[in-house]
């Protein structure tokens, strides 16, 4: 049982981390919005669905590559990535304020209950990817290979393959860059002030909607990011992937303290490796439940996640 | 001169309750059940849904969406605690119903006793460790076992897996009325017997005892617990209780489906049922059976548009959270929590 796992540690903690980092942006559309507004933005893991499609239509419709193209090489190899990137990062970061305007605003100024921003949100969701499923037929839409998955070298028996570097290297440059942002610059320090205290922060001349835009089109950015890297070591999107994505996404936020961007990062990894591990040992049908049963001990027993939230207050 | 709201259909109603008598209240009550009653017979009229058959749209979605939200109705809407899980009881009850169904000789109403229990004895398990929790994190527990359920069920050899199980016996006849396929009346009286003692039993309950405990642990569980109210007893009760009536709705859909598979008790369920409660107005009984109605019945109603379907309802739900936050049928001000601003809100 265990003999896969130490036959293959390297291999699978490599995997791993690259899943991980997946889920470290993801988680972090969760826990900014959380952070702001205590609130679940369920339409998340729909915003991170639209991003995988940002990749794709740039590689098939801006550069025309098909599913026959060579891999690309030298300078327009990192041009295609890097426009992909962006795309991806646009496309998400539209979305989710197009979200935060459709489905949350209206609510949050009237100050009404919580429970009907949630179905607003799961509203928005389901028609975010119901508008996905007729434009692509319900079909898996799969993405033009632009980066070749050379094996790089190999570390204690385990291939390193380019595109899993990639994507460790840049999604750890980009969670570093929104980190920094947050804690320096003068939108991201409003963004911790209305995380602390709505009121007080309003009082000290916070353009509160401002910033509750600001921090869903933040989330958004790193969701889209995302969804360029799931598109780089998967190669294939479809309207309803963002569900478990999603869910794994929310769980590693959980994990790690939601609405702490640190816990997103540390809950993201642990969550990656986790489910790396865990489909070694057990099989991957039970992948999930594992996460769950994880989810559910780490709750009961640190009922704030591993990190605790960014703002301590006894929750009612 | 009084300016009457012709819009507040919810006091209108109350009042017409309030000012009749014994009598008119009976003859009331009976003549509501009878013109219920006779929906399954509406069929040929603009009701008609154009696709599905109209009677099985009535049993499900339509009569068990309004038996389930009732039931999570008493988690979210009387004590406040949000359950994201709720189709895992829906599950429990289901296979209970398919795996003794099929390997015991019991009949559906034999079966219908340990579907609820089993439901319940879950909803324990699940609740004692989970209830300290609150708010959101209770949800996402909830949701956590909710999936857990639906995998162990997709991952077992006694659940027969993702294949699901076949030949699920139907329920015996009941005296002259018969249990068919193709004419699924008798299925809709039965489940409208049910939701009608559900809604007994929440009415009984509420102004009682533990209806009391719930409206306080609702609207502040500290200050409940300071003023000696056994919160978490009275907190599984009531997840014990919704876990009854899920459980309940189970064993009667995979009765009435005669084939259950884990792929029906997705999150998406729990999430519609937790739609259908917020949307007929959450913690009203009859703005909870109006909300399942209309969202159990819309997206068969309006098949013609086959594939923007969802979309439709998708949007439906977004304008009417924004337009009625309370949803359509809101409970009474005076039963309203106050809502905490700030950190806590």
């Amino acid at each position: 049982m265990f003999a896969v796992l130490i036959d293959q540690f390297w291999a699978l903690t490599i995997a791993g981390l690259a899943l991980g980092f997946i889920y470290v942006l993801i988680s972090l559309g969760y826990t900014m919005v959380y952070g702001v507004l205590r609130m679940i933005n369920f339409a998340n893991s729909e915003i991170f669905m639209w991003g995988t499609f940002g990749t794709v239509i740039t590689s098939r419709d801006i550069f025309h590559y098909t599913q026959v193209s060579e891999p690309e090489t030298g300078f327009k190899l990192a041009l295609v990535l890097f426009s992909s990137l962006l795309m991806s990062m646009l496309v998400a970061g539209l979305t989710a304020v197009f979200v935060e305007f459709v489905a949350y605003r209206r609510l949050r100024m009237r100050g009404t209950n919580r429970l009907a921003t949630l179905i607003s949100a799961i509203g928005i969701s389901i028609v975010l990817s119901e508008i996905m499923r007729l434009l692509t037929d319900s079909r898996p839409v799969g993405s033009p290979r632009i980066l070749e998955k050379t094996i790089l070298t190999e570390i204690w028996g385990a291939n390193i393959r380019l595109d899993t570097v990639i994507t460790i290297f840049a999604a750890a440059i980009i969670y570093v860059i929104l980190e920094r942002f947050v804690k320096l610059s003068r939108m991201g320090k409003a963004i911790r002030a209305v995380s602390m205290n709505e009121d007080a922060a309003k009082l000290m001349g916070v353009n509160l909607n401002r910033v509750i835009t600001a921090t869903f089109l933040v989330g958004g950015l790193a969701t889209g990011a995302a969804g360029f890297f799931y598109i780089t070591v998967f190669e294939y999107t479809k309207f309803n992937i963002g569900f478990t994505m999603g869910l794994a996404a929310f769980t590693a936020a959980v994990i790690g303290g939601i609405g702490n961007i640190r816990g997103a990062f540390y809950g993201g990894l642990a969550l990656g490796l986790l489910e790396v591990y865990a489909s070694a040992v057990l099989g991957t049908q039970w992948k999930a439940v594992t996460v769950f049963v994880v989810l559910v001990l780490v709750l009961l027993f640190k009922p704030n996640g591993l990190f605790g939230e960014a703002v301590q207050t006894t929750r009612a | 001169m009084k300016i009457r709201n012709y819009w507040n259909l919810r006091d209108w109603g109350a009042g017409i309750w309030e000012r009749s008598g014994r009598p008119a209240r009976v003859l009331i009550a009976v003549t509501t059940i009878f013109l219920v009653g006779l929906l399954p017979f509406a069929g040929a009229s603009f009701l008609a849904t154009p696709i599905a058959a109209y009677d099985a749209v009535l049993v499900y979605p339509v009569a068990v969406f309004v038996l389930m939200a009732l039931g999570l109705n008493i988690v979210v809407g009387k004590s406040g605690l949000l359950d994201l899980g709720f189709v895992a009881f829906f599950a429990i009850g289901a296979y209970t119903m398919a795996i003794m169904g099929t390997t015991t000789g019991l009949n559906t109403w034999q079966i219908m006793p340990f579907g609820i229990a089993f439901a319940m004895i879950a909803g324990v398990v699940l609740g004692l460790p989970s209830l300290r929790l609150r708010g959101d994190y209770l949800a996402i527990v909830t949701l956590g076992f909710g999936e857990i359920v639906r995998l162990v069920l997709l991952n077992s050899s006694w659940s027969n897996g993702p294949n699901g199980i076949a030949n699920v016996p139907m329920p015996p006849d009941i005296g002259p009325l018969k249990f068919k396929l193709d004419d699924q009346k008798v299925f809709f009286w039965v489940v409208l017997v049910m939701i009608l003692l559900t809604i007994w039993m929440i009415r009984r309950l509420s102004v009682r005892r533990p209806g009391r405990a719930w409206e306080a642990i609702r609207q502040d569980e500290d200050a409940a617990e300071l003023m000696g109210v056994p919160t978490l007893k009275y907190k599984l009760w009531s997840f014990s209780l919704g876990a009854a009536v899920g459980g309940a709705a189970g064993v009667l859909y995979a009765s009435k489906n005669l084939f259950i598979a884990p792929e029906m008790f997705t999150l998406n369920v729990s999430i519609l049922i937790l739609a259908c409660v917020v949307f007929g107005g959450i913690g009203n009984i009859w703005g909870v059976v109006i909300g399942a109605m209309i969202l159990g019945y819309l997206p068969d109603r309006i098949r013609f548009i086959s594939d923007a379907r969802l979309l439709v309802f998708g949007l439906v739900l977004v304008i009417v959270m924004n337009f009625r936050p309370d949803g359509l049928l809101p409970r009474k001000k005076r039963e309203k929590a106050v809502v905490k601003r700030g950190v806590n809100a």
